[in-house]
């Protein structure tokens, strides 16, 4: 089974929602669609199941053009961030009601719905009403309810967003154990990054109706093609600084330099964007040429077991994220410290020029 | 602003409750002191909405005062109480611009357009809408009519107290990381009480000087992020905080060591004699895989989640989650755990168990 998209774009009232889009997803995998609100991720799930017919491309499943095919005929099931089950049928019923539309014989449906209820954990609860459940529970049943008609291809969007915490971290790492039963291609649009490595299989990350990159979870996340992709999969956001390379020193804000260590020697001159994540940022020298820069503190944040902090770096706002709980007085500099090894260096259009060095070995 | 005092407070939504079980929000006392930021959290129906809903008047208890500043508030509207409010989703005026949004509460109180102009120009500053303010509500996004709402709440000084009520649900991620910080630098410059409602750890921990935790309708624990991280005083508080939550483990403990299925844990202190039911709660930060020493451990799967990894293990019937680091190294020969005796605590019946000589702690003391 391959869902295979060719060069589809969407264009909506003269707004263009997708620009023209190749993917490929392959049977028995988890996708991630990776963006902030209105990056498009909704609407390439709605051309994936046929809810909408593309402008411009072609939509292929197993190989056969399906494009304009509407999605009753179509091999899908979807889950939305609402999740909807019927209020007046118990949940056995809701977790029956796609088969029986499908004309399915009785001794069919009662093994599916048993086999189904019990990956999803709801075999106690097949005679209560939906809302008689837990939140997590009534998304189960939703759940529930998309994987029974055992699609080809099933689409999430953001299916845990409107759950308390705790009990998004549990399905979280129940829905990969799910689908890897299922044998069906997963979609998971999502616009948190640690839900997309938690998910873990292929991300697509998106933004303005563009897929930017796709690949394996961890790659796209630790070898970002451009700035772009790097900052959709960073949260807390990636930092940025404008650098110039003249020589051996790296140049920046005004009159500041540090020295180019690293394979950050090797650039030719030029201007470049440097980025890296909040959690490489130090407080304290820990290796030899870790570069310095001198910042303000303006706000801390302590999880306990970390500490955030906010700070001013000549106009530029830097998140860092620093291992264990510190108290420092807010208006004052502070000294932080960067690895050379965690820097990635973009091009002035955004382009990856270098990769941090510490992700070419992960 | 204003000190807030919950005395012998507690409600049942039941007209005549019989017993513990039929209180929302069991009894409870408790100082809000002037000036903090307070976070309430806990999972659905724990409690804490309506432990807010009788702070701002919404809400009349069914027992109990609530004060402010030693002035008896309970049956005052909510309009008497002079405080301000930030719902889950947006309340916002579709018809009027941005900027009128914003004034609304200060023409309400009649203050001079100069001092309106100024106090709209700064909190616009604040929510980064300076640009959208002659801009009609109608049609913006659900992020920013959220963030009028914060503006709006956020825009009279005079205010005894800010309710927050999951304000930040239906905003992205990194405008989340912006608004918080706003709201935690805006607290640190104004000095207002706030009160912070909220089912994320994260936006708990990092935005209030002091958490106030809540289960099944009971207060389980007040404090700093640093003591609910380090110091959980029941095992709910230890698998709510932290992701994943602590691991907690059924145990033996007799005098300095723990026992598990008959293998030994060193503790940081001695135990007397313990009754009940007896378990250890170790953070999975404060877990890690060895090759030579520790309990045995069966590694199921490992989740790289970009700054850490998340190793999911079994270690004598009890799923554990360990947290190593993004170079770690997890070799198939890593079959044991060690834990970090200075951070092993020790549950009675889910209440943290001071060691001896250390103090009672505060176990039970919401109880």
């Amino acid at each position: 089974m391959t869902l295979k998209l060719d060069g589809v774009s969407k264009v909506v009232n003269g707004q263009v929602h997708i620009h023209p889009t190749d993917l490929t997803l392959e049977k028995g995998t988890m996708n991630v669609l990776l963006g902030p609100t209105l990056s498009g991720k909704t609407s390439l799930m709605r051309l994936m199941a046929g809810l909408d017919v593309p402008n411009a491309g072609r939509i292929l499943w197993n190989g056969d053009d399906v494009t304009g095919v509407r999605v009753q005929n179509r091999n899908v099931a979807m889950v939305y961030q609402q999740f909807i089950n019927y209020p007046s049928m118990s949940v056995y019923d809701n977790i029956a009601s796609p088969l029986r539309l499908m004309g399915k014989p009785k001794a069919e449906i009662d093994a599916a719905v048993h086999k189904t209820a019990e990956l999803m954990k709801l075999t106690p609860m097949l005679g209560r009403k939906p809302l008689e459940l837990s939140g997590g529970q009534q998304q189960r049943c939703a759940l529930a309810r998309a994987l029974v008609k055992g699609a080809g291809l099933v689409l999430l969007d953001e299916p845990l967003a409107n759950l308390d915490y705790k009990l998004r971290e549990e399905l979280r790492v129940e829905i990969p154990k799910i689908f890897e039963e299922s044998g069906a291609i997963f979609v998971y649009a999502t616009t948190e990054p640690e839900e997309a490595l938690l998910l873990g299989g292929n991300t697509a990350t998106l933004w303005e109706g563009r897929v930017t990159q796709f690949g394996p979870t961890p790659d796209v996340y630790r070898r970002p093609v451009d700035a772009i992709t790097a900052r959709v999969f960073s949260d807390p956001p990636m930092n940025f600084l404008q650098v110039s390379k003249t020589g051996n020193k790296l140049l920046f804000g005004d009159g500041q330099s540090t020295p180019a260590t690293g394979k950050l020697a090797e650039l030719p001159d030029g201007r470049f964007t440097a980025g890296f994540r909040p959690n490489h940022l130090e407080i304290g020298k820990h290796t030899a040429d870790a570069m310095k820069f001198v910042t303000r503190l303006t706000v801390t944040e302590l999880t306990g077991s970390e500490t955030f902090v906010h700070l001013d770096h000549h106009g530029e706002r830097w998140v860092g994220l620093i291992h264990g709980v510190h108290d420092l007085p807010i208006g004052a500099d502070l000294e932080v410290f960067l690895d050379p090894r965690h820097v990635y260096v973009f091009g002035e259009d955004g382009a990856l020029v270098a990769p941090a060095a510490y992700a070419l070995a992960a | 602003m204003a000190k807030i005092t919950l005395d012998n407070l507690a409600h049942s939504y039941l007209p005549n409750p019989a017993g513990e079980a039929d209180y929302a929000l069991k009894e409870l006392n408790h100082d809000w002191d002037d000036g903090a930021a307070y976070a309430l959290l806990g999972s659905s129906g724990c409690g804490k909405s309506t432990l807010l809903n009788i702070i701002s008047g919404l809400l009349h208890p069914s027992q109990g005062r609530v004060l402010f500043d030693g002035r008896d508030v309970t049956r005052a509207p909510t309009a008497e109480r002079n405080i301000a409010q930030v719902f889950q989703f947006p309340v916002v005026y579709d018809t009027m611009t941005v900027h009128d949004n914003l004034a609304f509460p200060l023409r309400n109180r009649g203050r001079d357009e100069a001092y309106v102009a100024e106090r709209v120009q700064e909190v616009a500053r604040m929510i980064g809408m300076e640009a959208d303010l002659h801009r009609k509500a109608r049609g913006l996004t659900a992020d920013a009519k959220q963030k009028i709402s914060l503006g709006r709440g956020m825009v009279r000084k005079d205010v005894n107290a800010l309710l927050f009520d999951e304000p930040l649900t239906v905003i992205d991620p990194h405008m989340k990381w912006e608004l918080r910080t706003q709201l935690k630098s805006l607290h640190h410059e104004f000095g207002h009480t706030m009160i912070y409602v909220t089912h994320d750890q994260t936006e708990a921990l990092t935005f209030a000087d002091k958490v106030v935790v809540m289960y099944d309708g009971r207060v389980v624990q007040i404090g700093t992020p640093e003591e609910l991280f380090e110091r959980p005083e029941h095992t709910f508080v230890g698998y709510f905080i932290g992701s994943p939550g602590m691991n907690v483990i059924p145990a033996k403990v007799e005098g300095r060591h723990a026992y598990i299925n008959g293998s030994s844990v060193e503790l940081s202190g001695g135990y007397g004699a313990l009754a009940g039911k007896v378990e250890i709660g170790v953070r999975p930060e404060f877990a890690r895989l060895s090759d030579s020493e520790g309990l045995p451990v069966k590694v199921r799967r490992v989740e790289d989640v970009g700054r850490h990894k998340i190793v999911r293990a079994e270690c004598f019937g009890s799923e554990i989650n360990i947290i190593a680091g993004e170079g770690d190294r997890i070799g198939a020969d890593m079959t044991r755990v060690v834990f970090d005796p200075a951070h092993v605590n020790v549950y009675a019946n889910d209440w943290r168990v001071a060691p001896n000589g250390a103090g009672n702690g505060s176990a039970g003391e919401a109880a």
